[in-house]
C-alpha cells in the first residue's frame, strides 16, 4: 500500500496491488488488440481502452458502497435480472430465434452477464440470513438450489451453454464454501457422471458438434474443428519467446478466427510465446488470490461467501476461456475477460472487482475502528 | 447429521478447510493451464510451426518444361514450342460477366468454352488459375494484352506446347500429350496435374517415359491470408525441366520411311542387326500428334476412328499378320537343324499331295534345292520338308528367332501373336468338338504353317527381329531408348546353316528370285530378302485376293537385310492389302535401305513418288487438316 503524506487519504486507501495487476492485464489486452488489428488502434484497441476506463472507474467508485447497502440491494437486483431473463426469453420466442439481450435502444443489455455476480451475491445473502443450525438441513439446500437452477435453466434454453455453466459453477462454489454437507457434492458429481450422456442426447446439434470437435478437433480441420486447430497452431508455433510483436502470421493473415475476441489468448501467445502466456495466467491467478484473501479476512459471513464466490467467478471466466483456446474444453464462446474485445465481460469482471474492493475497504475500516 | 446442531465454530472450521480446497483447486488448474501451454509451445512447437508455415506460404505452381525426345544423332523428335495462353486468377477477377464477354469476343471463344470457364470459376478459389484458352494466336494475345487494364484478373502468359517436327511420321512411336483426366489425377493426387496448361503423356513413349520427361514444378511462393489475399511475394522456387531422352531411332530414316509408305496402310521396321537398336518404327497412316497436343476436335477423332486404314493403330507392334512366305528362311534353318542336306532336291509339279488334298504352289518350279526354293518361294519344297520333320521341330526355331516373343520395350502395348505347335493346339482347342480346328495337330496344319499361313501370326517388329537374327546370327534384342555399341551375343546357329539360308535370300533379290525388281542400285551394296504374301480371308472360288475390294486383298510383306557381305541393317515392310510382297513391300524396303547408304538417291526416288501422290507428307497432312476443319465447321453449323 502506498502511503505518503503527499498522496491524499482516499487515493492512498485504494487497493493498489490489485489495481496494478488489473492494469497490467488490461494493457496486455490492449497491446494484443492493437496487433490483432494489424498494428492499429482502431477498430478495437482504442474503443476497448475507453470501455475499460469507464468500467474501472465504476468499479473503483463501487468500492465506497457500504456492505449493508449491497446486502439490501441483492435480492431486488436478483429479481430484476430474473425478470429481464424471462423478457429476453419471450422476445426470443416471438422473434423465433436465439435471443440473449434486451435492446434498450442505446445499449444492448445481456441479463445473463449480470446474473454471474448476482448469483454469487444472492446465495451469499441467503446463507448469511440462514441460521447456522439450518445449514445441514433441507431448508439450507432447496431455496439455494432454486435460486441457482431457475436462472440456470433460463440461460441454458437461450441457448448459452457457456454462461449457464459458469453461473452454475459459481453458485455451487458459494454453496460449497457455505458448508453444505460434503456428500451433497459427491453425490451430485456422481449424478452428473450418469446424467452426462442423457444431457448429450438433449443437446442442440451445434452443441453436440462442439463436443465432438473438442474430443477430436483434427478430424475436421476445415469444418467445425477449424477454430480449435488454428488456435493450437497459433499457440504452438509461438514457441518459448513468440514470433515477436506484430509478427503473428496466424492472426495477421486471418487464419485464426475470432483472434480479437474469444481467441485473443492465441493471438497474444503467438507473438509473446510461452513467457507472455504464462505471465498473463500468473497475473490472473494473483487477482484471484487477492479476492480469496479478501474472503478469508472478511468479518461477516456475507463478506466471506461473496468474496470467495466473486473470485471464483473471475477464475472460471479466464480458466474456461484458456481451456477452450488450448483445446482442453469444448468451444463454448466465453471471452477472456479484460483482454478480449467486447464490453460485457469487462463489465462483469469489473462489477465483481468493485464489490470485492468494497468488501476489502470495509474490512480495513472495521479492523481500524472497532 | 445426527450429532446435534451445527455451531458457529464448527462452520468456521469448515469454511477455512473448504477455502483451502477451493484455493488448491484453483492453483492446480492454473498449473495445468501453464503445463498445457508449455506442452503446446515447447514439445509440439516444431509440429505447429510447420502447420503455421503451411498456412502462411503457398506455391503458385509453374509447370516444368517437358524433356525433349531426341534421336540417335541428337536431332529433335519431340520438343517444346513457346505459345501464348490466357488464364484467369479467380481471386483478382472483379467484374466476371463483363470480363468473360470481352474475352469471348476477343478470343472468338465458342459457347462450350465459355460454359466450361464459368463452371470452373464457380468451383475455383484463391490463386489457382482457370484456363481461358491456350495456343492463342499472337494478334489475339496482343489484343488481350492491350485491354488488360479493363480486365483485372486476366493473365495472358507465355507457355509451352509440345511440338513434333516430323508430325505423323512419329505419331504411333511417341504418342502424344494432353491434359490429365480426372481419373489420372485421382490416381496420382499431384496438384501439378490440374495446373492449367500442364500436359502429361497419353500414348506411346510420351506415356511410358512420363516420369523421366516430366521434371519438377517450381513456382512463385507467396504469403496469403486465409481469404487468399496476396500479402507479399517470397523468393520463387525454381522449376527443373524434365530430362532429355535419347532414342535409338534415326529420325531421318523414320521420316523417310513414313513418307515412302505414301498413301499405303502399312509399316516399316528397321533395326541394327548387331546391337538391336530400333532405327525406324514407322506406321502409316498415322494421326498427327501435334493436333492431339493442341486438343483434338470431335470430328477429327471420329474421322480417325472410322478410317479403314486404322490411323490410330500402331501397325509395327499392335497389328498381327500371317507372315506368309517371309518365314521360309526361318523354316529352312529348322530343316537344316533337323539334319536335311541343303542340296537335297524336291520336285515341284505345282503343288503337294497330302492324302486326298492337293496343296498348291505358286508355280511349277521343277527340281529345287533349298536355295532355289527360297529364291523362287517354292511352297512344294517347304510342304514336303515341313511334313518330313514335323512342325514341332520348326516352332522352336520360330521362337528362337523372335516370332511370338514379347520384347522388353517401353511401349504401351504390343500384340505378340502366335507360334503354334501341337501342345498349343491341344490347349487352344481342347474344348472344341467341331471337326475342323480339332485339338490334335494335323499334317495339314504343318503344311499351312510351313508357308506362313494357318495359325501362325506375328507382328512386323518380330519379322524384323527374325530377319536381324538370321542376318547376324546373334540373339538381337530390340531396343528403343539410348544407343548401344555392343553387339548382341551369338545365337549358336552353325555358320554353314546361316550361309545356306542367306544365300537363298541373296538370290531372292539379286538372282532370278521373286524380288528381282527391287535390287539396290548402289555399287557394292546388296540386299538379301524374302517376299511374302498373306491371305486376308479364305480363298473362295477362283478369287485369290489379287483383286476386288481393298480390304479383302492380300497383304504384301518383305523382310530383308543389307549389306549381304557384312549385314548391318535388317528390316521388315508390311503393306496392308498391297496384293503381294514383291509388288508392294520390296520396293519400299529397297528405298528405305538405300536411304541408309545414299540419302540423295533415295530422296530423289521419293520425290518422284510424292509428285504422283499429290505432295509431300507435310503438304498432304496440312490438306487433310484443312479438310477436317471444314467438316467440323459444317457439323457445328448443322447442330448450331
Amino acid at each position: 500500500m502506498i502511503s505518503s503524506a503527499i498522496i491524499p487519504q482516499p487515493l492512498a486507501r485504494l487497493p493498489w496491488r490489485l489495481i496494478f495487476l488489473v492494469m497490467a492485464i488490461c494493457s496486455i489486452g490492449l497491446i494484443t488488440l492493437y496487433s490483432a488489428a494489424g498494428g492499429s488502434a482502431s477498430p478495437w484497441a482504442l474503443k476497448q481502452a475507453l470501455t475499460i476506463l469507464f468500467f474501472f472507474a465504476v468499479a473503483v467508485g463501487m468500492s465506497w458502497i457500504p456492505e449493508n447497502f449491497i446486502k439490501q440491494m441483492t435480492f431486488p437486483a436478483y429479481v430484476v435480472i430474473l425478470i429481464l431473463l424471462i423478457v429476453v426469453e419471450m422476445i426470443g420466442f416471438v422473434g423465433k430465434g436465439a435471443q440473449r439481450w434486451v435492446d434498450l435502444g442505446f445499449i444492448r443489455l445481456q441479463p445473463s452477464e449480470f446474473m454471474k455476480p448476482a448469483m454469487v451475491l444472492v446465495l451469499a445473502r441467503f446463507y448469511d440470513l440462514l441460521p447456522v443450525g439450518d445449514v445441514h438441513r433441507w431448508r439450507g439446500l432447496w431455496p439455494a438450489a432454486a435460486l441457482v437452477l431457475v436462472p440456470f435453466s433460463l440461460i441454458i434454453v437461450q441457448p448459452d451453454l457457456g454462461t449457464a455453466t459458469m453461473v452454475l459453477l459459481s453458485g455451487l462454489t458459494v454453496m460449497f464454501i457455505a458448508g453444505l454437507p460434503m456428500w451433497y457434492f459427491l453425490s451430485a458429481a456422481g449424478a452428473a457422471a450418469v446424467a452426462g450422456p442423457i444431457l448429450f442426447a438433449t443437446m442442440h446439434e451445434y452443441q453436440r458438434k462442439r463436443v465432438f470437435t473438442f474430443l477430436d478437433p483434427e478430424s475436421d480441420p476445415l469444418g467445425a474443428g477449424y477454430h480449435i486447430s488454428q488456435s493450437k497452431i497459433a499457440i504452438g508455433s509461438g514457441g518459448i519467446w513468440g514470433k515477436g510483436y506484430l509478427n503473428g502470421s496466424q492472426s495477421h493473415l486471418d487464419y485464426l478466427p475470432e483472434g480479437h475476441t474469444d481467441f485473443v489468448f492465441a493471438t497474444m501467445v503467438e507473438e509473446w510465446g510461452l513467457v507472455g502466456g504464462a505471465l498473463l495466467i500468473l497475473a490472473f491467478l494473483l487477482v484471484v488470490r487477492w479476492g480469496m484473501k479478501v474472503s478469508r479476512h472478511a468479518q461477516t459471513r456475507f463478506g466471506q461467501l461473496a468474496a470467495a464466490g466473486l473470485s471464483m467467478t473471475i477464475f472460471f471466466y479466464f480458466a474456461v476461456n484458456l481451456m477452450m483456446v488450448m483445446g482442453l474444453a469444448p468451444v463454448v464462446g466465453i471471452p477472456l475477460p479484460l483482454v478480449s474485445f467486447g464490453g460485457s465481460a469487462v463489465m462483469t469482471v469489473m462489477l465483481c472487482l468493485g464489490v470485492l474492493m468494497s468488501l476489502e475497504r470495509q474490512q480495513r475500516t472495521r479492523s481500524t475502528f472497532s | 447429521m445426527s450429532a446435534g446442531r451445527l455451531t458457529g465454530a464448527q462452520l468456521s472450521t469448515t469454511f477455512s478447510r473448504r477455502m483451502m480446497i477451493v484455493g488448491g483447486a484453483q492453483a492446480a488448474l492454473g498449473a495445468a493451464l501453464v503445463a498445457r501451454l508449455g506442452y503446446l509451445s515447447i514439445t509440439q512447437n516444431k509440429h505447429y510451426q510447420l502447420l503455421s508455415e503451411n498456412n502462411r506460404v503457398q506455391l503458385i505452381v509453374v509447370p516444368p518444361r517437358r524433356g525433349w525426345l531426341i534421336d540417335r544423332y541428337g536431332k529433335p523428335i519431340a520438343i517444346n514450342r513457346s505459345d501464348f495462353r490466357v488464364d484467369i486468377i479467380p481471386e483478382q477477377l472483379e467484374r466476371p460477366t463483363e470480363t468473360l464477354r470481352l474475352l469471348a469476343r476477343l478470343l472468338d471463344l465458342p459457347t462450350d468454352d465459355v460454359d466450361r470457364i464459368v463452371k470452373e470459376l464457380r468451383a475455383a478459389k484463391g490463386y489457382r488459375p482457370v484456363q481461358v484458352a491456350e495456343n492463342v494466336p499472337y494478334d489475339q494475345y496482343a489484343a488481350i494484352t492491350v485491354r488488360l487494364p479493363e480486365m483485372p484478373g486476366v493473365q495472358p502468359m507465355r507457355g509451352f506446347s509440345r511440338f513434333y517436327p516430323t508430325g505423323p511420321a512419329v505419331g504411333h512411336l511417341v504418342g502424344y500429350v494432353g491434359a490429365a483426366s480426372a481419373k489420372e489425377y485421382e490416381e496420382e493426387k499431384n496438384p501439378l496435374l490440374i495446373t492449367p496448361g500442364f500436359k502429361i503423356g497419353k500414348e506411346g513413349l510420351e506415356k511410358t517415359l512420363e516420369q523421366k520427361l516430366r521434371g519438377q514444378p517450381g513456382g512463385q511462393r507467396v504469403e496469403l491470408t486465409a481469404r487468399a489475399k496476396l500479402v507479399r511475394e517470397l523468393e520463387p522456387k525454381p522449376d527443373r525441366s524434365g530430362a532429355t531422352v535419347q532414342l535409338s531411332i534415326d529420325i531421318g530414316l523414320q521420316e523417310f520411311a513414313a513418307r515412302r509408305l505414301g498413301e499405303e496402310s502399312g509399316s516399316v521396321t528397321v533395326i541394327d542387326c548387331l546391337t538391336g537398336d530400333i532405327l525406324c518404327l514407322a506406321s502409316m497412316p498415322a494421326y498427327d500428334p501435334n493436333s492431339f497436343s493442341d486438343g483434338i476436335g470431335r470430328t477429327e477423332w471420329s474421322m480417325l476412328a472410322n478410317d479403314e486404314r486404322r490411323p490410330l493403330v500402331n501397325k509395327t507392334l499392335s497389328a498381327l499378320y500371317p507372315p506368309g512366305s517371309t518365314i521360309k528362311p526361318m523354316g529352312a534353318l529348322a530343316i537344316l537343324k533337323a539334319g536335311v542336306d541343303p542340296d537335297e532336291t524336291i520336285y515341284c509339279p505345282g503343288g503337294y499331295r497330302l492324302g486326298n488334298r492337293f496343296f498348291r504352289c505358286l508355280g511349277r518350279h521343277g527340281t529345287v534345292n533349298m536355295r532355289r526354293a527360297i529364291a523362287k518361294s517354292c511352297n512344294t519344297y517347304f510342304y514336303a520338308m515341313g511334313h518330313r520333320i514335323g512342325y514341332d521341330a520348326i516352332a522352336p526355331m520360330a521362337k528362337r528367332l523372335g516370332l511370338g516373343e514379347k520384347f522388353d520395350l517401353p511401349v504401351v502395348s504390343q500384340s505378340y501373336g502366335t507360334v503354334p505347335d501341337s501342345a498349343w493346339k491341344l490347349r487352344r482347342y481342347a474344348q472344341n468338338k467341331r471337326l475342323i480346328e480339332r485339338p490334335d495337330w494335323t499334317a495339314s496344319d504343318t503344311l499351312n504353317a510351313s508357308i506362313g499361313q494357318g495359325y501362325l501370326i506375328v507382328n512386323p517388329l518380330q519379322l524384323a527381329v527374325m530377319s536381324a537374327r538370321i542376318a547376324s546370327g546373334r540373339d538381337v534384342q530390340p531396343r528403343l531408348v539410348g544407343r548401344s555399341d555392343k553387339p548382341a551375343p551369338l545365337l549358336g546357329i552353325p555358320q554353314e546353316h546361316l550361309d545356306a539360308v542367306r544365300g537363298g535370300m541373296w538370290e531372292v533379290v539379286n538372282g532370278d528370285g521373286t524380288a528381282g525388281a527391287s535390287r539396290i542400285t548402289l555399287p557394292g551394296i546388296e540386299m538379301g530378302g524374302k517376299t511374302g504374301t498373306a491371305q486376308v480371308r479364305k480363298i473362295t472360288g477362283g478369287q485369290r485376293g489379287q483383286s476386288g475390294i481393298w480390304k479383302y486383298r492380300d497383304h504384301g510383306l518383305f523382310v530383308c537385310f543389307a549389306p549381304t557381305a557384312n549385314p548391318r541393317f535388317a528390316a521388315s515392310v508390311v503393306i496392308e492389302h498391297g496384293l503381294g510382297g514383291a509388288r508392294a513391300a520390296a520396293p519400299v524396303a529397297k528405298d528405305v535401305l538405300t536411304f541408309l547408304f545414299d540419302k540423295p538417291l533415295a530422296l530423289a526416288s521419293l520425290a518422284t513418288f510424292e509428285a504422283q501422290w499429290g505432295g509431300t507428307l507435310a503438304e498432304r497432312t496440312a490438306r487433310r487438316q484443312a479438310q477436317i476443319e471444314a467438316t467440323a465447321k459444317a457439323v457445328a453449323g448443322l447442330s448450331g
